[in-house]
């Protein structure tokens, strides 16, 4: 969708209840355009349910999801993605027999007009993908070009919003070095950014805000250095076994 | 060559509706669907169209649409209530789909029941037959290109990232089955103005099985593959009828062959060479 | 005459019970539908009508044909799923892969045996009926009950006694924590088809004994209303089949003497598509196989 970007993304009160367990608990949050914003917390504690709830996967049992002026909750999937809301996922999910350039391409499908090898091109640069060979499998590519691949395929629906869900799981620092910058250049452009990461230097370096999850709830929020010195932040990941 | 052609005209004529048929499963195998309800809709319009025929004068093109059209328009209702089933039960809910359709014929009266349906006028001639295998395959040809195309592949592939990206994968789904029911149905109409007569036993689960042997043999998802394994499994038979009651174990060996050693089909072979 | 129907009901559902369980039980452990079972069940029929034919008394050569009919399951396995199994293809392939198989299966019997339908013949055959609280049983019949409900139980006491029904289950439940547990995977599942194999084999026998008719498509017919059978059951629950089985055998039997014969096939596919639609679970179904 065109003209998407500019919209904020507003999350208020949304609960999702799982049987009789709460994995969200009237959690709200805004990514403004261009903002990027970081949502932690241990493992468990949601956040992917959160991004789930956001794309439309799981319905929010209640509280309001807004893009802008339109409310997402209630809606199928694919017209939240049509909405102006692009996501990577946690376990990489390319279209792997397809090709790089039909993945950047799938990305913009509900665009009108076809993508041309160009943009494709270019799409795959902000992603940090340079001289990508455009007809070679997705599933054949190493997995550091297959996260930013996934990264292209998002921003090719030119989104208002991208919800990075671990971009940097499995990377090596060099190439989680380069996601700063094409964070930073995403948000540059406009879109906001919810970033979900453990890893914390990625986060305090491109994270305006940060949000913290625990047990379903927001226990902080703030910018990385204030939420680092909360002590509701630190007694939450004490114990845990991640880096 | 003309002699080659007269000859063998009758299996000339098998090899393009079972070209067609197989394009036809092809389009819901490339969205990801094993929806195993060809021989289902051949047969539907096979009924209409000599139904048609016979009861009421029409002629070919007024026989072959309705029967497409019918064939269409039952798949749109299938879709409804097997929209949500994935995988295994969406194969063993179509081919409930297809008995129920068979012990229809068989009971209805005015099919003629199990004893067939008979003085179908015989009108549809190989040029017909290849016509309409040209059209198909220019239709797909275009198809291929086409962004529908790429949303039936990435279903195939994930489906809720294909969500993701904004495709409507209920609509695909839909779309790719009613499609494919057009093509079974223009196949079904031919066939019965190819032959005399149908029974309801020609559109049953051994001839979806056929159908679905020719797009294994010829790769899934290419449209040259399915008419490729078509061809090869329809000339078989004949090829090896020196076999005489064994011939079946080799169109068995071959699909054994092909899902065990050539996964992707011959299309995939093909590629691999050059 | 209903309990006479709920009879006849009964001795037909013994032998789709038989045929399902060796569906499911497939289905349960390496979730794969596998066509070729049907084709087992006919070529064990044939391997039966040729032991009989040399001169072996048919107890003996049913006990025979369902140990070949096993081996052929066994062989089917190694054949057509597991290659498949190791590079991890997923479920539909092996189904495409069983129907191979299946076609030639049925090519090799249509080969030997020729096209044309068989028969035991009336002396193999007993014909004899006998009555009792007012009903009438064909002796056939009441052995084919006998044998079946024996063949169930004994299969019921593998599952739940023996060290082989645990490990099926759990490799039909997690196949990854049973590998870890230190099951032996291949031999398990090769164990469950011969099992699964031998069962389909002997209802085929019955089947071909009480019609007295052995013939290649014999299997095409019970092969699609199997389906819906263990989908009315539960995909993978050997209960559910059971149940399942005499369920829609008495159905199909009182429709037939109450409704109409003509379409008494229908309610099978129909019951089974609806049940598709609305619960695909089926009565019991889970993904795990159950024991019987």
């Amino acid at each position: 969708m065109s003209g998407a970007r500019g919209r904020e993304l507003a999350v208020e009160g949304v609960s999702v209840r799982y049987g009789g367990v709460a994995a969200l608990d009237e959690v709200s949050l805004q990514v403004a355009p261009g903002a990027v914003v970081g949502l932690i917390g241990p493992n468990g504690a949601g956040k992917t349910t959160l991004i789930n709830a956001v794309t439309g996967v799981v319905r929010p049992a209640q509280g309001r999801i807004a893009l802008g002026g339109t409310q997402l909750e209630r809606l199928p999937q694919y017209r939240v993605a049509r909405c102006g809301i692009a996501r990577t996922y946690q376990n990489i999910r390319l279209f792997g027999a397809l090709s790089v350039g039909e993945n950047v391409r799938a990305g913009a499908i509900a665009r009108p007009g076809r993508l041309s090898d160009t943009e494709a091109r270019a799409l795959l640069a902000r992603a940090a993908m340079h001289e990508a060979d455009l007809a070679r499998r997705a599933g054949s590519l190493p997995y550091g070009e297959q996260r930013r691949l996934e990264i292209a395929r998002a921003l090719a629906a030119q989104p208002a919003v991208l919800l990075l869900d671990e971009p940097a799981a499995g990377m090596n620092p060099a190439e989680t070095h380069e996601l700063r910058e094409v964070i930073r250049a995403i948000a540059a452009g406009g879109t906001g950014v919810l970033l979900v990461e453990h890893d914390m230097s990625l986060v305090s370096a491109v994270c305006d805000s940060v949000v913290v999850l625990n047990f379903g709830e927001v226990i902080a929020t703030g910018t990385p250095t204030e939420v680092a010195r909360n002590p509701a932040v630190i007694e939450a990941y004490l114990g845990t076994s991640e880096a | 060559m003309l002699a080659f052609f007269a000859q063998h005209s009758k299996l000339v004529d098998q090899i393009g509706i079972n070209a067609l048929l197989a394009l036809s499963l092809s389009l819901s195998l490339r969205a990801g669907q094993l929806a195993l309800a060809q021989a289902a809709f051949m047969g539907i319009a096979a009924y209409v169209s000599a139904i048609g025929a016979v009861n009421a004068g029409w002629n070919l093109v007024e026989c072959a649409l309705a029967g497409a059209l019918a064939a269409g328009a039952v798949a749109l209702l299938l879709a409804l209530p097997i929209g949500r089933l994935r995988g295994v039960f969406l194969a063993i809910a179509t081919i409930g789909f297809g008995e129920i359709a068979r012990i229809v014929e068989v009971n209805a009266s005015i099919t003629g029941g199990a004893e067939g349906f008979s003085n179908i006028p015989n009108d549809a001639n190989t040029l017909w037959i290849y016509g309409t295998l040209a059209l198909t395959g220019t239709a797909l040809f275009f198809f291929n290109r086409s962004k529908f195309a790429l949303a039936a592949a990435a279903t195939r592939e994930d489906e809720n990232a294909a969500r993701g990206v904004g495709i409507d994968v209920a609509r695909v789904r839909m779309l790719t089955l009613a499609g494919g029911a057009v093509v079974a149905g223009l196949a079904g109409a031919l066939y019965a103005h190819a032959n005399f007569f149908i029974t309801p036993g020609d559109f049953g689960f051994p001839r979806m099985e056929q159908i679905l042997v020719y797009c294994v043999i010829g790769g899934v998802t290419s449209s040259l593959g399915a008419v490729a394994g078509a061809a090869l499994m329809t000339i078989l038979p004949e090829v090896v009828r020196f076999l005489q009651d064994y011939r079946e174990v080799t169109s068995g060996a071959i699909l054994l062959g092909i899902i065990l050693f050539a996964p992707d089909g011959i299309a995939a072979l093909w590629k691999r060479r050059s | 005459m209903l309990l006479q129907q709920l009879a006849n009901g009964l001795f037909l559902g013994a032998v789709y019970a038989l045929f399902a369980i060796g569906y499911t039980l497939v289905f349960g452990v390496l979730d794969i539908l596998n066509l070729a079972h049907a084709a087992i069940f006919m070529a064990a029929a044939f391997t039966a009508l040729a032991f009989a034919g040399a001169g072996v008394p048919l107890p003996a050569a049913f006990v025979l044909a369902i140990g070949a009919a096993g081996l052929l399951g066994v062989l089917l396995d190694r054949v057509a799923f597991a290659p498949l199994r190791r590079r991890n293809a997923g479920t539909l392939v092996p189904l495409i892969s069983s129907i191979g198989a299946a076609i030639v299966i049925q090519g090799v019997v249509r080969g030997i045996f020729g096209p044309d339908e068989r028969r035991f013949g009336a002396s193999l055959v007993p014909a004899a009926t006998f009555h009792a609280g007012g009903l009438t049983f064909g002796t056939l019949d009441l052995t084919i009950l006998i044998v079946s409900l024996g063949l169930m139980l004994l299969l019921s006491f593998v599952m739940r006694r023996t060290a082989l029904g645990r490990n099926i289950r759990a490799v039909a439940e997690d196949r990854v924590a049973a590998a870890l547990l230190g099951i032996d995977l291949e031999r398990t599942i090769a164990l469950t088809f011969f099992i699964a194999s031998a069962l389909g084999g002997a209802a085929g026998i019955l089947v071909g004994l009480q019609y007295d008719s052995v013939s290649v498509d014999m299997g095409s017919r019970i092969e699609l209303k199997g389906l819906a059978i263990i989908i009315l059951g539960g995909m993978g629950s050997i209960t559910g089949a059971v149940i399942g089985a005499f369920l829609l055998a008495v159905v199909e039997t009182l429709s037939v003497a109450y409704i109409s014969s003509s379409y008494r096939d229908a309610i099978a596919f129909g019951v089974m598509f609806l049940i598709l639609v609305l619960r695909p679970t089926g009565l019991l179904g889970k993904r795990a196989l159950r024991a019987a």
